[in-house]
Parts: structure tokens; sequence; C-alpha cells
């Protein structure tokens, strides 16, 4: 890695978004870059775990949007509490994709008992 | 007993017993015994019934009008020539019953009804139609076995050349002939002219099943169409009879009937023989009233316009002049079209020139068919007829039809002479003696000419029945191949003998004879008184005596070549034999009366007295009139029975049939004229006579030929023009049709098709996004979702912001 890139990235950020007070903003693009990854990485992958990771990806972006919502102090509204609304709801997040992880490599394990591969462009018996 | 009532009831039932054999035999015949034998018994049965109760009407009216010897000597000449004078001012009405049974319609001035006229010739004919028939039943009963098993037709030749083979038809035969007796005493006991031609019609039906009885026969089939198609161009002329009659006299019955008429009031309606011899004229013909109205209708129309006022001063100013307008001649023709009209009928009936050429024909029928129909009693129907109704022919009407008469014995006797199928010689002997009772009801000899009728029924039904006696045992009619046959058929040959005498008049002159004998004679002398008292018309008398000669000569023809020498044909004359007693005892019988037909009982009975009872009013006394054809004297029968008009008479007869005889016995058994030379000499006049006048041909040319010319000409404008355009119309349709079934088939279809193939063909394009890779599905889902969102954000900008 080039060693100037942090300072590039400083200076450049330095004159906008950098300078600001950290906002719902800034959770937003960081989730953003974690859907954006998930879904190439979706897209991309042809392994199926690789698929699983980049779904997990994606909802941990979404867990990221949850909680930079939820939270009244980075909007700005500034209030008593901190509010865990949208770590409440990330939670749930984490869980359901947990249980569906679990169905998907379900699913991944029994495609592996019939095609003895993880290559998802094998799986294309359910075509018209 | 009262005979008003008792003589309809037996003669009604008489009458109509054949027609309940007719029923019975129609519904049950093949049934009745094996093959339908025992059909025979039963319409034998009706008719012999019929015979009964006919003795019983004949007994009963005997018995009320006792019949008085007819005086013919010649001492008695003065008395009775002073006797007929005072008979004829007070001669009175026949002895005569009449009513109605049924009547049928009735309207305005027409009534039609099943009713009788019974008067001694009723009585008579009756008697002598259904013992006649009795003979021949039985007769048939053993002609026709022939008929009980399966029968092949050996002149019937199928397309593979094979012979025709079918069941037998005996009940048949014996159906036809009960209704064929039933039609016939119908015409006999009819009361009007309506009714006679409604059974006039049903014999002609008859006939024409019983000559086409062989109908698979072209030359049956075609003889049994010739004569109903003959008959019914004279039944045209009786139709037009009865239209003058009906037209201007309003009514077809004989005699007077008194009745309830539309408005329930009893009243007189006069019938035919009262309104032409009225009682005012003592019953000299007259032109009736009717006629004479209906004739001078223009004066009658001036007549009631100028009373148009007050009609009934009209009508008795017509009444006071139609004695004027009878005098200047008004309703003559009418009275005359109305005698030959009816006349027409019976020329075609009883088979008188130029109507005679579908009885010849007609022994294409079973023998006793021409025995019985064609011999005795159908052709008889119209001399019957014209004896019926003779008070309405006037004087020229009577001279047409001897005329007629004269000219139709002559014609036949001479196509006699050369025919060689006996049952040809016969029937032209027929139509001759036919000519000969016309020519009798011509010349005034009402009771010689209905004399003969009988006497020639008894005759000629024996000849017929002995003919069929020879071609039952040679199996041919040609008598070219008989001879000799006497020796083997005794039976025959003698009850032909006997027939031949009778129909030649033989008798020993003066004394006694056969029943030819006496009615040939008394033709003969009344020929010859009107040929004296009309000098003109002397050509009657000479036809009469010369037809006696050709008549004697081809009579014993027959029986000599049948009989007489040796036989011409050994396979013929090996296998002929006698017939069976059941055909030799009606042959017998029928001998017996042609012999003594003619005698009267002790006690006066006899035919021509009992025919003298029923002799019509007003018709005893010499008439001289002249209307149309210039004045003729119908001179009175009475005066032809004495004095020399009866011996000259007597003698002619006797010379002209001994003559005949010799001439005939001389060519066929002293063999001392050769016939071959004869017809060899004679040649053109032979031919001329063999091919029958070329009547046939003649006929066929004017005719048969137009008519089946215009039929082709209407066969082809329907093949060619109808069925064409029919045709052309049905291709027209299909030419439609196709033309819809490609709208059809290309547009339609095609429509529904090509949406069909779209619908798949969208279906099959949007199967490839199907892809089955998951990856692709994961980038269309983000795609989707990104695009969804930019959408909104472009639509829905201030949802978003807020």
């Amino acid at each position: 890695m080039n060693p100037t890139a942090p300072l590039c990235a400083a200076g450049f950020f330095a004159s906008g978004v950098l300078s600001d007070p950290v906002s719902v903003t800034h959770y937003l693009v960081v989730g953003a870059i974690l859907f954006t990854s998930g879904v190439v990485c979706m897209a991309v992958k042809r392994n199926a775990l690789g698929i699983l990771m980049g779904i997990e990806l994606v909802l941990n972006g979404a867990n990221v949007n949850f909680i930079a919502f939820g939270s009244p102090y980075l909007r700005g509204e500034g209030s008593a509490s901190i509010g865990l609304d949208g770590e409440a709801i990330a939670l749930f997040v984490i869980l359901l994709a947990a249980a569906e992880a679990a169905v998907a490599l379900a699913i991944t394990l029994n495609f592996y008992n019939n095609h003895s591969t993880v290559d998802i462009d094998q799986a294309d018996d359910l075509q018209g | 007993m009262d005979p008003a009532s008792t003589l309809p009831l037996l003669l009604g039932l008489a009458w109509l017993t054949p027609l309940v054999s007719f029923v019975a035999i129609l519904f049950f015949g093949p049934r009745m015994g094996p093959h339908g034998k025992s059909s025979a018994g039963v319409a034998t049965a009706a008719i012999v019934v019929s015979l009964a109760l006919s003795l019983a009407a004949l007994g009963t009216w005997l018995s009320v009008h006792p019949v008085q010897a007819v005086a013919h000597d010649s001492h008695a000449a003065s008395d009775s020539h002073a006797d007929s004078h005072a008979d004829s001012h007070a001669q009175p009405l026949p002895p005569a019953y009449s009513g109605d049974w049924y009547t049928l319609y009735e309207g305005g001035a027409l009534k039609l009804s099943i009713g009788w006229y019974i008067d001694a010739l009723t009585v008579l004919m009756f008697v002598v139609v259904t013992f006649i028939a009795s003979c021949i039943h039985i007769y048939a009963a053993g002609y026709m076995h022939d008929e009980l098993h399966d029968f092949t037709d050996h002149t019937v030749h199928l397309t593979d050349g094979s012979h025709f083979h079918r069941p037998g038809r005996f009940s048949r035969f014996f159906q036809s002939l009960s209704l064929f007796c039933f039609s016939m005493l119908g015409i006999v006991i009819a009361g009007n002219l309506a009714m006679i031609f409604i059974f006039w019609e049903l014999v002609g039906i008859c006939s024409w099943f019983l000559i086409g009885f062989y109908y698979e026969r072209q030359s049956a089939s075609n003889a049994a169409n010739k004569a109903f198609i003959v008959n019914r161009v004279g039944d045209f002329g009786m139709i037009i009879g009865m239209m003058a009659l009906w037209g201007a006299l309003g009514t077809l019955h004989f005699a007077d009937s008194s009745g309830p008429n539309a408005a329930g009031i009893e009243t007189l309606r006069p019938g035919l023989l009262s309104l032409v011899r009225p009682e005012a004229t003592h019953h000299a013909l007259q032109v009736p009233d009717g006629m004479v109205k209906f004739a001078a209708a223009d004066r009658v129309a001036e007549i009631t316009l100028d009373h148009a006022a007050r009609p009934e001063d009209s009508a008795s100013e017509i009444a006071n002049r139609v004695d004027d307008w009878r005098a200047m001649g008004y309703g003559r023709w009418l009275l005359f079209v109305a005698g030959i009209g009816i006349f027409c009928g019976c020329v075609g009936k009883s088979a008188q020139f130029p109507l005679f050429v579908w009885l010849p024909d007609a022994m294409e029928g079973p023998t006793p068919v021409s025995a019985l129909v064609h011999s005795a009693t159908m052709v008889a129907a119209g001399v019957f007829l014209m004896g019926r109704f003779y008070p309405v022919l006037t004087p020229d009407v009577l001279l047409v039809i001897a005329y007629t008469g004269a000219i139709t014995l002559f014609l036949a006797a001479t196509i006699a002479l050369v025919a060689t199928d006996i049952k040809q010689v016969l029937a032209y002997s027929t139509i001759s003696q036919l000519g000969y009772m016309m020519l009798a009801l011509g010349v005034g000899g009402w009771v010689a000419g209905l004399f003969h009728l009988f006497t020639h029924a008894f005759f000629k039904s024996l000849l017929f029945l002995c003919s069929g006696s020879v071609i039952h045992a040679c199996h041919t009619n040609d008598m070219r191949k008989m001879g000799g046959l006497a020796k083997v058929m005794p039976w025959t040959a003698g009850t032909m003998l006997v027939g031949c005498l009778a129909i030649i008049g033989a008798g020993v002159p003066f004394v006694i004879g056969l029943s030819g004998y006496y009615s040939k004679d008394s033709i003969l002398a009344q020929a010859l008184s009107f040929s004296q008292a009309n000098p003109s018309h002397s050509i009657l008398f000479a036809a009469a005596a010369g037809g006696a000669f050709l008549t004697a000569f081809y009579m014993f023809r027959l029986w000599f070549m049948t009989f007489a020498g040796q036989p011409r044909d050994a396979h013929i004359s090996e296998h002929a034999h006698e017939s069976p007693r059941v055909m030799v005892a009606p042959l017998v019988a029928l001998a017996i009366l042609a012999i003594v037909a003619g005698w009267s009982l002790p006690g006066g009975f006899g035919i021509a007295a009992m025919l003298e009872q029923a002799r019509p009013a007003g018709t005893a006394a010499t008439v001289t009139s002249g209307y149309l054809f210039g004045s003729l004297t119908i001179p009175a029968e009475h005066e032809s029975h004495v004095g020399a008009i009866h011996e000259t008479a007597t003698l002619a007869a006797f010379a002209t049939a001994a003559a005949g005889v010799l001439l005939a016995a001389m060519m066929y058994v002293w063999r001392i004229l050769s016939p071959l030379a004869v017809a060899w000499v004679f040649r053109p006049i032979y031919t001329f006579f063999k091919q029958r006048w070329y009547f046939d041909e003649l006929y066929g040319a004017i005719f048969v030929q137009p008519v089946l010319g215009i039929a082709s000409l209407a066969s082809s404008i329907d093949l060619g023009v109808i069925d064409k355009l029919i045709d052309g119309i049905a291709w027209t349709a299909r030419q439609l049709a196709g033309i819809d079934a490609w709208i059809d088939r290309t547009l339609v279809d095609g429509l529904v098709n090509a949406t069909a193939s779209a619908t798949w063909i969208a279906g099959v394009e949007l199967k490839k996004l199907q892809t089955g890779h998951l990856r692709q599905y994961v980038m269309f889902i983000v795609i989707g979702t990104v695009a969804m969102f930019v959408l909104a954000s472009l639509f829905l900008r201030s949802s978003l912001a807020a």
C-alpha cells in the first residue's frame, strides 16, 4: 500500500467531510461501502460460501444504517438518552442473519452432496 | 212382398256379394288354402250366391210382371199391325223401380247418388252376367292351376338371358275377377249416369288388372295400358255428353225421383227418360225444355231483361215461348251432342270403330278373362248403356250408331278372315258381333240388339272357354299348328261346334234354331225393314248380310282348322288331351244355353219376350223425323216380325250362313280351293286384312309418335334446361363455398394460429431469462432495486426529502 494514501485521503477529506463533526452521513457512507462490497461479492463470487459472506456484508451494512438512523445524537437532535433503537433492530438483524446463514449453509451442504462442488455456476438446473 | 223393396234388396245384395269376396281375398288371399287355392272357392261361392239372388229376383219379377209371348207368325200380320198402331198410343211405361241408397253429394240441381233402376232388362242382365261369371269362375279354377306354384314365364327374358321365375298369383286372379263382377253389376243396377260412369271406370281398371295379369310381359303390360287409354278416349266423349245433360237438364238420373229438396219440400224431380219423352207427347221424343232454354240462352236473357222488374212475368213468358223455340230447332244440337257423347263412351268400351284397337291386344290376358270380360260382359256394357239410354237418342244419333256398327262389323269380320291366332279370330268376331248389336240398336231394333247381346254372351263366352281348353292342351294359340283335335278332345270339339253354329245363326228356317238364329234373324229383319223405309241407307242391310256370310266363313274356318282334318304339328297332336272335368262342365252348361237361349218356355217366358217388357216408352211405333241427316224413318220393331220382311231376312240369313260354311269347308276340309292360292291371288287385300287395316300403324303415327315426340322434347327440356339450371346453381354455390372455405382457412384460422404462435414465441423468448445462473439473478435484483430507487427519487422527491 502506498504510504502516502492516508495523507492524500486525509487531505482530500480535510477540506470537506472530514472536517465536519461525525454525523449520519459518515455512518451512511460506511454502510454504503459495506453494502456495495457485499453486493459485489455476491455478484462476483463463484463459491457459494463466498456469496454467503457477501450476504453477511450486506446485512451488516444495513445494520450500520440502522445504527446511524437510530441514534438521535448522531442525527443532531441531541437528547438526554443515547437511544438504542437502532442497536435493537441491528440485534434482530444479526439474529436473522445467523438464522438465514444456517439455512443457507444447509442448502449449500445439500447442494454439495448432490453436485460435489460448491461452484454456483453449476447450479443452473432451474433454468427455463 | 212388395217388389219395390224386395227387388232392390235382392239385386243390391247380389251386387255387393262379389265385393265382399274381393275384400276377403284382398286381405287373406294367399292364406286361403295351399298357395291360395281356396280363394277360387270363395270367389265362386260369392258369384253363385249372386246368381241365386238374381234368380230369386227374376222369380219375384215374373210373379209380379208375367211375361207374354211375342207374336211372330205372319198370319197375324194385319192384326199385329193394327195392334202396334193401337199400342203406340197406349203403350204403357215399362215397369221399373228406381230409388237411391246413398246420396254422395247434393248441391243445387245435381244429385250424385248410388241408386238403382230395375226393369226387366236389369233383372235379365243380372241373371245372365252372374250365370256366365259362375261358369267362368269354375272354369278358371282349373285353367289357372299353373299359378298355384312358382311360375316360370318363358316369354319374359331377364338381362342375363334366363327366364323369369316368380311365385304364383292364383288368389290375385280371383280377387280381380271378384272386383270385376262387382263393378259390372254396378253398371247394370245403376240408376243414374254418374254411378254408371263410376263403375264404367272401375270395370276399366279391373280390365287393366286382368289384361296385365302377366305384367312382366312387355306385350301384356302394353296391352293393358292400351286398353285403358283407348277407353279413356271414349270416356272423354262420355263426359261431354254427361255435361250436356247435366248443364241443360240438371239431372243424371234415368227415372223420376221424389224426395225432399234443399228447403225440405217434397218435390218430384223428373229423370232423363221422362224429360226427353214426356207424358204430354205420348212419350214421343222431343227436345226437353231445359235444353231448349239452354240453347236459346240469349233469347231467355232478352226476356229476363225486358221483365227485369217482375221476374214472374219473365218466367211465364219464357214458358210460353219454349214451344216456339223448340219448333225453331233450338236445343236439337244439344240433344244430339248428349246422345253422341254417351255413345262415344260406348264406342270405347264396346270396341267400335275407331276405338276397337284395344280388344285384340286384350287377348294377352288369361283366357277366362277374355271369356268373361272381353266377350260377354264388359264389352257388352256399352251396348247395355245404349239400350238403357235409348229413349234419349234422337234418330240422327241412331243413324250414327247404325253406321258405326255397320263399319265395325264389316271391318272386324274382314280381319278375322285371315287371322291365325285362335283368340284373335274370336276377338275380332266379338268386335264384329258388337257391331251387329249397335247396328240393330241404330236401325230401331231395341229388342233385337239386346237379344243378340244376351245370346252372344252365351255363345261367345262358350267359344272363348273352348279356345282356352284348346290352348291349354296344345300350349299354343296358332291355328296353323293345330288340326284333327276332334278325336282327342271330343267334348271341346262338340261344344265349340255348338258355339260356332250358334254364332252363325244356324237352324232350320222358320222352324227352330239355336240362340243365334233368333237374335241374328231379328237384327237382319229390322235392318231390312229400315233399308226399305229409308232406301238411301240400304247399305246397312247389305253390310249386315255380308257380315253374316263372313262370320260363317271365319268361324267355320276356325273350327275346321282346329278340329278337323289331319294334325299339322305332330308334337302338339301327340300331347293334346281333353281338359279336366272342372273345365269341361262349364262348356257343356254354356253350350246348352247357347242352344236354348232363343227358345220360349211353355207359358211364354223367353229372353225376347222379357225384353219386350222393358221396351222404353214411345219406341214401339214407327217414327219419322228429320233434323240433321234428312228425313229418317225408324220403323217399329213389330213390323219386322211379320210378313215378307221376316221371310226375306230369314232366307238371307240362312243363305249367307250356308254359303259361308260351304266356302270354309271347300277351303279347309275338302281342299277344293287352296287358302294359300286364294291369299296369293288377292295378295294386296290379303295383306291389308292381315295387317289389320294398318290401324295400329295409323294410330301410332297420328297419336303415339307425336306424344312420344312431345314427351322426349319435354324430357330434353327437363334434362337440358331445368337440370342444367339447377346444376348451375349448385355449381355456383359450391364455388362460393370454396371461397368461404378459403377465407375461413387462411384468414380466420390464420389469425387465430398467428395469435397462438405469437404467444408461444413470446413465452419461448421470455424463457430465456431463466438462465439458472444465480449470480445473474443477483445482478438483476441489484440493478432492479437501484433502478426503482432512482425512479422513485426522480418522481417522488417530496416524500424522500421528508
